[in-house]
């Protein structure tokens, strides 16, 4: 717990959160009054001011009780303050009184992880995924939690002390539960009003600056991509009709999703984002430039990298291929399966990741 | 990978790791329902591909056993398998090989002997004959990790309920003080040992039982401190291969066990894998050996000492008596004898589990004869030679 309440993180963590809502809630909001209060509450808790900023969201909720928004942040600050109790308590009406919205789900589901309280938070996210079926976030962080269950499960059959290591690795995962990846889409497409359209000038704190400071841990980073309907993989079999030039196109494809395994493992940063194509669609819809640097900061930490690419199925057609394979990651204490699905497009004669993300 | 996929590897994976599956229904009624009926719909579901509803009823098992670890394992396995495809029973990271495989041990041997119930119209071949105060039997199978409670119906054995048990942690066929393998041979229960009594390792109860028996000296074996005995609070169950020796039952079971065990009384038969026997075939075996009895007993009375002496081993041995040092005695003694009377009442015969022919024979014996009265608990071995039933030790019980 202590690492994770270290304060530089904490500062920024919940930013993205409020991001996320920002786009779409604030749209809704009519009064520039408590727009400035949010915006200045949301500046506050950026810089660590927790009081302030709490006292400037109290503000604007005593002009506009109800407002979702200004809830939301008000949980978000009292999760930084360690008042996760109370904080449980404004997502839990926020939930009640917006039950579309699936950020407070989640963040619920966040802060029931955080106390150890499985049973409630996978209740939570199924919430978060009913109401939005595409919702990366919550479906990475229910896989997650199943994992936990898992291990708890596990930990009662085998008798196990939960002092040991593996309660080291659930730490480390409880950073990786809180960061939540900016959906901007997602956010836009769901605002109830109409004026979603007109709610892009909303004064929400960067969303590239968000997506950066997070400190967590890599797998889920590599995996937080939105699961694009276009991106469905074809079948194997839809591979078929032409074998030959399939099996060549398709050890092709193998290799250059084993390079890039290797490059990732080398730390070899160069190596690694030469393999993605131009058109890369980042995981947040972040631009390119944001992406790489915060890809190489995160490979260039000093813990040794190491990734293990299983059970490789390719399907190549034509220009296009497809990868499914389990991806192995260890760096340090953590240590992460997940099921990984890429789209790989010839470029130049060389297979190049287009999309990358999570089967789930 | 599909879910549809990843659910039928699981399926293949548990039912691989117990290689059986339940039988649908049960033939007899079930008086012990236990966790196997439960933990076998878990296995059901598996093998359907329903893994929400699996996890369901494992939850429900949960709830009724919190302690059980097997079902907190399937549990584990049936959460991961939402994320990623499971090879085994138990997937675990990094936990300690034995104790995933004493759970799948464990797990093979609740759904096998819930598959696997005895019929009813099969007898271990053990209890040939109960005393009439004997009202319940014991018969424990430790390859499959099971417990059999037998009821005296006016004489022939009743299936009552079966329970899983631990047994010794180096097997069976217990030998020397320390070996940590549980006896094989007939026992009773020799006294009742409370909770209070005991540390909680050994549960809600212990009963001793009588190894070493007769037989074990002679062999010369030894150690002693075989017990039936509960678990500690901490778990449900112990794995299969768990005790020093001991026999161990959950705690509800024992606590169920020991409504029916009379001290000094109930036998406690321990094989290694129970003999069945058809109803006719159980009536032949303790025909036969009830009709040899009655002999030595006519042939006794007769004082026709050369006859008597027939129904002996030359294998045969009491105390320090050798078959010679036997035959002289009783010869001396029944020179002086006008007549004789020998009544045996509550006669019960418990087939030692094994290859040799060995019944061991308890009776209350009434000896009238012209100069001396006595009467007696007597226990005789009577085992089988050459397709005949020979005495090979008597003594007092």
């Amino acid at each position: 717990m202590a690492e994770k309440y270290n304060t530089m993180r904490l500062s920024r963590l919940p930013v993205s959160l409020a991001a996320a809502l920002c786009a779409g809630l604030l749209a809704t909001l009519p009064l520039p009054v408590l727009a400035d209060n949010l915006q200045d509450a949301s500046r506050l808790m950026k810089q660590g001011q927790f009081g302030p900023a709490l006292e400037k969201t109290e503000q604007a909720l005593a002009a506009k009780p109800k407002d979702a928004q200004a809830r939301f942040l008000k949980g978000l600050i009292l999760t930084e303050m360690g008042k996760q109790a109370e904080a449980i308590v404004v997502f839990t009406k926020l939930t009640e009184d917006y039950p579309e919205l699936p950020e407070p789900y989640n963040n619920l589901a966040v802060l029931y992880a955080q106390q150890r309280q499985f049973e409630k938070a996978k209740n939570a996210l199924e919430m978060a995924i009913r109401t939005h079926p595409s919702y990366a976030t919550a479906h990475e962080n229910l896989g997650d939690i199943y994992a936990r269950m898992a291990s708890q499960a596990y930990d009662k059959a085998l008798q196990l002390d939960s002092s040991n290591a593996s309660a080291q690795s659930k730490l480390a995962m409880i950073r990786d539960i809180m960061s939540t990846s900016a959906r901007p889409a997602a956010v836009a497409s769901r605002t109830t009003s109409g004026k979603v359209q007109a709610a892009t000038p909303a004064p929400a704190p960067a969303a590239k600056a968000e997506v950066t400071p997070v400190s967590r841990p890599e797998p889920s980073a590599a995996a937080k991509v939105e699961p694009a309907p276009s991106v469905q993989a074809p079948e194997p079999k839809a591979a078929a009709p032409e074998p030959k030039a399939a099996a060549s196109g398709k050890q092709d494809v193998e290799k250059a999703v084993r390079d890039w395994a290797a490059a990732w493992s080398k730390k070899d940063v160069k190596a690694y984002l030469a393999a993605y194509a131009k058109d890369f669609q980042t995981p947040g819809g972040e631009a390119r430039d944001t992406w790489e640097a915060e890809r190489a900061r995160r490979i260039n930490r000093p813990d040794p990298i190491q990734v293990g690419v299983e059970n490789l199925q390719v399907a190549v057609e034509g220009e296009r291929a497809t990868a499914k394979f389990r991806q192995h990651y260890r760096s340090g204490k953590l240590k992460t399966s997940a099921s990984k699905a890429m789209v790989l497009v010839r470029r130049d004669g060389k297979w190049l990741i287009q999309e990358e993300r999570v089967a789930n | 990978m599909d879910a549809k996929a990843r659910t039928r590897l699981l399926a293949a994976a548990l039912l691989c790791a117990c290689s059986i599956l339940p039988a649908a229904s049960a033939e007899r009624t079930y008086s012990d329902s236990g966790p196997e009926p439960l933990l076998a719909g878990v296995f059901a579901e598996i093998e359907q591909n329903r893994l929400d509803a699996a996890l369901q009823r494992v939850e429900a098992l949960i709830k009724a056993y919190p302690n059980f670890r097997l079902a907190h394992l399937v549990k584990g396995d049936l959460l991961l398998a939402r994320g990623r495809p499971i090879s085994t029973l138990g997937n675990a990271a990094n936990a300690p090989q034995d104790r995933l495989a004493d759970l799948r041990e464990e797990a093979v041997a609740r759904l096998k002997a819930y598959r696997d119930r005895p019929s009813a119209d099969y007898l271990p071949r053990y209890l040939l004959q109960m005393h009439p105060e004997q009202k319940f039997a014991v018969v424990v199978d430790t390859r499959k990790s099971r417990l059999y409670l037998y009821q005296n119906a006016n004489g022939q054995p009743r299936f009552v309920a079966d329970y899983y048990i631990s047994h010794g942690k180096a097997g069976t066929d217990k030998l020397r003080e320390g070996d940590k393998k549980t006896p094989i041979g007939v026992y009773h229960v020799t006294a009742s040992l409370p909770r209070q009594k005991l540390t909680d390792f050994y549960g809600s109860g212990a009963f001793p039982i009588s190894y070493p028996n007769e037989w074990d000296k002679r062999h010369g074996r030894n150690g002693h401190g075989i017990w039936l005995h509960g678990t500690p609070s901490d778990t449900f169950s112990r794995p299969p291969k768990a005790s020093d020796g001991c026999v161990v039952l959950a705690n509800r079971d024992l606590d169920a066990l020991a409504k029916n065990l009379q001290i000094g009384l109930t036998p406690v038969i321990i094989s290694n894998s129970i003999e069945w026997l058809s109803l006719d075939d159980w009536q032949a075996e303790r025909r036969a050996l009830l009709d040899s009895i009655e002999a030595w007993r006519q042939d006794w009375e007769s004082l026709d000492t050369g006859k008597y002496l027939a129904h002996y081993s030359i294998r045969f041995r009491s105390g320090n008596l050798n078959v010679e040092q036997w035959a002289a005695q009783k010869r001396q003694i029944n020179a002086g004898k006008q007549w004789i009377k020998v009544a045996a009442l509550n006669i019960s015969m418990f087939r030692n589990p094994g290859q040799e022919e060995l019944v061991v024979v308890t009776f209350d014996q009434d000896y009238r004869s012209s100069n001396l009265s006595n009467a007696m608990k007597k226990r005789q071995y009577w085992i089988k030679e050459d397709g005949a039933w020979k005495i090979i030790y008597e003594g007092g019980a």
